[in-house]
């Protein structure tokens, strides 16, 4: 069972605000949830690599070429709030 | 003053962290470029700016700059190496994780050898991985402003061993660190610019204990002083603390090299948990062993192994050799200038005096120096042939740093060439004893010490010009006379 | 020529024959959105230059120059996949009102065939969802009966084809998103090979998961469109060098000797009585094709589920950090007190109730203390379940499976109770996971008139065997050409 406390500091972690009534909600469904994946651990995984990527895909690199930057100006319009060409956020010191 | 732990029976441990910018033109991720000084948030895109969507593609020469790195190094290359997320919220960190090399990364275990306090040191590389550099947040105040240029920068982060006990020691591992990495042009290394940063570790403990004191982590320091420095007050607040009974709490902080001290900068008790799990938008990076044997191929002669072969092969002053062998491009200038004078102590003496006085005055790189080695080569080859005197030679130098000239053609435009002929030293010297009667009578009753007066008027009357054996030999017999 | 009822291989032929010109085509299905899209909820933009777009097709037609194989094809893209210009949401208000500066690959290389971008398609928010309710923009409808989900997430691309809105369109799945909402809406959808097409410009929901495929009216269509969007990308590390062959040209409807396996796991009994029918009837049309059915076993699927469901949320709580309300997106208009205040307003208003749900499992799964039972944990099962998918595919072709358990349920039924709508994705999830590719063909009807679907999963890499069962499927059980009342 997630308590409270446990779905609070996961919020946290995961920066969400949760309301009292979220959070409990969350807790009771995420605890269903869990509570029935838990039956993963039944499968016998001794010595089995975890899998990421799930087809054969021969690795491949990028040649070091610069290609100038297009579309700097439609990123930086997107932007909430901004001073010039500067991304603006609340003081982070 | 150094503060020397051992005297209370404490010693330090100290390990370094070094993130080194690698010399890439584009950056780790993406195609945009990674010059330096370009407009706001002008080297941004999808990738780097961490747009939805948006995917990363590793750059193969940062894989081709951490395998030299390593190898340098001495490192083990690993054939798959991985590349996970490590996750935290950082207005300049756009995807909210940061794509960096946790478990496997390229280079394992490895080592480095340098000379600190005149002995031959060894300290262990513990790794050295990969990972993708942060944004940039200048604050002003009430709001913090991002600029992503540097976002997606290559960075290869170089861990050591907990293997230094001094703050010199540890300064010297980050000068040779620098060195290797310039030597092998994958880094700038550039403390002030921040292309070269450096985190240390420090703990203390009883002397004879094998368990690590409490470590603490001082951040961006940017000049090898201030290392020291740094290393020195945290070796002495961390004994006094011990000393005093109290607990040295775990955390990082900063140098203040204007109090020179350092401060706290974040408690461990905020330590983050990064939830690193493999980046599903990256493959493992392979290096296959052929590459790895292309690469080897290809390193340069790296300081240390350049200055024992300066020492056994040209016979040059250890002292010299390491001097010469700091920078690639310094070595580089003096082995160019001996091979043209065939006269390796002299060029050494040339390059620690001349060149690098001017150097420093003139604030210009020993790429950009005015003089040639081969021209500075030739011109000690002049010396030896005694074409000019040594201290004619001076003259010819600074004419050379003005001008970029030869010297052969600034000795004959100047007439600066020694004068052999007998002919003319001997009209000179008949002129000199001429005008000096009563030095002459008294040197002929038996005041030998004047001979040096003849000598110096000889050589005055010929601007330094004349051959000094034969004003020697001329002098030598016309006062016999 | 009823261009509602063509087929997309019908339209580009008639726009390269120039039968038909690519704007008349474009202008019938705008028309026909005007009108009707109203009760579906389908589309969430229409692409304002889209008469432009085949007029340039009709100019290239004209001067005898190749317009491509999708020749003047309207094509309808979920709104997951960016578009340079145009407003891109992923259904979140996270995201309303982002303007990517540049298109998904697969956007390109729609164009690049001839297509032209017809709009975009509504989903489940973050594409997190089996039922289109989860959108920000409101739930879509299913054509087949307007109180039934169309399913998700790509509900949007199901529901406009079935009620005739565009010939084709694109979906993505990450768990069954595509092979799902086809089966409740009654078109085709396939998912490919993990690695057959570009994932750049694609918004991510779980990165080792999510391919983008097509959705159309039937496989031949199918094999066309995939045709035109795989292939390697240069963008994109994770696509495959596999060179991508003409399955169009080289579909073959005979199954003799044709191996279909089923699952010992995934039999009928978990399925209602109308799935049940439709499987049965679909394994035996394979029987009379001379084709063989063999019994294959992957013991881990009944895993499947929870670890699709630890990974795909592992993966989406990291690839959401970025929305974090600096660089775009929803920011809080209300002052904030620090950093994480600011981090967490942003984050609380932007996304919706199942997203922060699955962020939250994510987390948890990949948090200290947490990551090796949960992350770690399904990352062995899923490679064992990839090494016995290995096995089967040893033993057979392809492997038929129901869609899901049942046909489209009513809109609000399952949207309380996470566990049971996460039940729903049990026959697909595990072909995300081994990445294997995977196609829903019609199969039937309910009782009560909603269509079912049937599930054909293949080994990597070979959708060709896809095609040719899914297209000798179709001929085999020649369904009424029925439509949706009303359209």
């Amino acid at each position: 069972m997630l308590t409270e406390e446990i779905v609070q500091s996961i919020a946290k972690l995961a920066r969400l605000r949760l309301s009292e009534g979220e959070a409990t909600a969350f807790g009771r469904q995420l605890s269903a949830v869990l509570r029935s994946f838990n039956e993963i651990s039944q499968v016998d995984t001794a010595g089995v690599e975890p899998l990421v990527t799930p087809s054969e895909i021969t690795p491949r690199l990028r040649a070091d070429v610069v290609e100038p930057a297009a579309g700097a100006e439609e990123i930086i319009a997107n932007a909430p709030e901004k001073t010039g060409r500067l991304f603006k956020v609340p003081p982070v010191v | 003053m150094a503060y020397e732990a051992e005297n209370e029976g404490f010693e330090a441990v100290i390990g370094l962290e070094i993130h080194a910018q690698l010399l890439t033109r584009s950056k780790i991720f993406c195609r945009d470029s990674t010059h330096f000084g370009a407009g706001d948030n002008e080297n941004i895109c999808p990738v780097c700016a961490g747009l939805p969507g948006a995917l990363p593609v590793l750059n193969e020469r940062v894989v081709e700059y951490a395998v030299k790195t390593g190898l340098a190094l001495n490192c083990e290359i690993r054939r798959q190496s991985f590349f996970a997320r490590k996750q935290y919220f950082y207005p300049d960190l756009p995807k909210g994780y940061q794509i960096s090399q946790h478990d496997l990364p390229i280079c394992g275990p490895g080592y480095v050898e340098f000379v600190s306090g005149g002995a031959k040191r060894r300290v262990s590389v513990t790794r050295a991985h990969l990972e993708e550099d942060a944004g940039k947040s200048t604050h002003h105040g009430d709001y913090s402003l991002i600029n992503l240029n540097r976002s997606g920068i290559p960075l290869l982060e170089i861990v050591s061993g907990p293997d230094m006990r001094t703050a010199a020691e540890a300064a010297d591992y980050a000068r040779a660190i620098r060195g290797i990495l310039r030597y092998l042009d994958v880094c700038d290394g550039n403390l002030e610019e921040g292309s070269l940063r450096c985190d240390v570790n420090v703990s203390v403990r009883h002397c004879g204990e094998s368990a690590l004191g409490t470590k603490v982590e001082i951040k961006n320091i940017n000049s090898f002083r201030f290392i020291e420095k740094a290393i020195e007050y945290e070796i002495h607040r961390q004994t006094d603390c011990v000393l005093n009974g109290e607990r040295v709490a775990q955390e990082t902080r900063l140098y203040d090299p204007d109090k020179n001290r350092t401060f706290t900068m974040r408690a461990k008790e905020d330590a983050h948990d990064y939830r690193y799990f493999p980046d599903p938008d990256l493959l493992p990076v392979t290096v296959e062993k052929d590459w790895v044997e292309e690469i080897r191929s290809s390193l340069p002669e790296l300081p240390l192994a350049r200055a024992a072969r300066f020492v056994a092969e040209l016979q040059l002053p250890e002292y010299d050799a390491t001097i010469l062998t700091q920078e690639r491009a310094l070595a580089d200038y003096f082995e160019r200038a001996q091979e043209a004078c065939g006269n390796p102590k002299a060029a050494s003496n040339w390059i620690m005096t001349e060149v690098m006085r001017n150097l420093n005055e003139s604030g210009t790189s020993i790429a950009r120096a005015p003089v040639t080695a081969e021209r500075l080569g030739k011109m000690i080859a002049l010396i030896d042939k005694g074409v000019i005197s040594g201290k004619i030679a001076k003259t010819v130098f600074s004419a050379m740093w003005a001008d970029r000239g030869d010297p052969e053609s600034i000795i004959a435009e100047k007439g600066l060439a020694q004068v052999t002929d007998a002919a003319a030293v001997g009209r000179i010297v008949d002129d000199v004893l001429a005008a000096n009667p009563s030095q002459l009578e008294s040197y002929r009753s038996g005041k030998d010490k004047l001979f040096g007066f003849f000598v110096g008027q000889v050589m005055k009357l010929s601007k330094g010009q004349a051959n000094p054996e034969l004003v020697n030999e001329l002098l030598r017999k016309k006062l016999r006379e | 020529m009823d261009l509602s009822q063509s087929t997309l291989v019908e339209l580009r032929d008639a726009v390269r024959g120039k039968q038909v010109k690519a704007v008349e085509i474009a202008d019938h299905f705008l028309q026909r959105i005007a009108r009707i899209d109203r009760e579906f909820n389908s589309f969430l933009a229409i692409n304002p230059t889209v008469m432009d777009e085949a007029a340039k097709v009709d100019a290239a037609v004209a001067s005898g120059l190749d317009p491509g194989p999708l020749a003047g094809v309207p094509i309808a893209v979920k709104d997951l996949l960016c578009t340079k210009g145009l407003a891109t949401t992923a259904a979140s208000n996270m995201l309303k009102g982002f303007v990517p500066p540049y298109s998904a690959t697969v956007v390109e290389r729609l164009r690049a065939a001839g297509a032209v971008l017809l709009g975009k398609t509504n989903l489940d928010e973050f594409a997190m969802g089996s039922s289109n309710e989860t959108s920000a923009f409101g739930p879509c409808r299913n054509p087949w009966n307007r109180d039934h989900v169309p399913g998700g997430s790509s509900g949007g691309s199901a529901a406009c084809l079935a009620a005739r809105l565009a010939p084709a369109s694109i979906g993505t799945d990450t768990g069954g998103s595509i092979r799902q909402p086809a089966s409740f809406c009654g078109v085709v959808g396939i998912k490919p090979t993990y690695g057959r097409v570009s994932r750049y410009g694609v918004i991510a929901f779980a990165s080792s998961l999510d391919q983008a495929g097509p959705m159309t009216q039937n496989a031949r269509d199918g094999a066309v469109l995939l045709e035109a969007i795989s292939g390697r990308d240069d963008l994109d590390a994770t696509t495959s060098d596999e060179p991508v062959p003409p399955w169009f040209r080289k579909i073959d409807s005979d199954m003799s000797g044709v191996r279909i396996g089923i699952l010992k796991e995934a039999g009928i009994g978990d399925v209602d009585e109308s799935t049940a029918v439709v499987f049965s009837r679909a394994a035996e049309a394979f029987r009379k094709l001379g084709a063989r059915i063999v019994n294959v076993s992957v013991p881990t699927l009944r895993y499947a589920v929870a670890t699709y469901y630890l990974i795909a949320a592992s993966e989406a709580s990291s690839n959401l950090a970025r929305y974090d309300g600096v660089r775009y997106g929803h920011r809080a208009a209300r002052p904030t007190a620090d950093l994480d205040d600011f981090y967490a307003a942003n984050r609380s208003e932007g996304f919706g109730l199942e997203v922060k749900r699955r962020i939250m499992l994510g987390t948890y799964a990949l948090s200290s203390g947490y990551h090796d039972a949960y992350y770690i944990k399904a990352s062995q099962v899923r490679r064992r379940m990839r090494d016995e998918y290995a096995s089967a595919f040893a033993a057979c072709d392809v492997i038929l499976s129901p869609v899901t358990a049942s046909p489209a349920f009513k809109i609000g039924a399952r949207i309380s109770d996470p566990l049971e709508m996460y039940r729903n994705d049990m026959f697909t999830t595990s072909s995300n996971l081994a990445g294997l590719p995977g196609i829903s063909v019609p199969g039937g009807f309910a009782e009560n008139g909603l269509p079912i679907g049937v599930q054909l999963t293949a080994k990597h890499f070979d959708e060709q065997s896809l095609f040719n069962a899914a297209a000798a499927l179709e001929s085999a059980l020649a369904l009424p050409k029925k439509a949706p009342h009303g359209v």
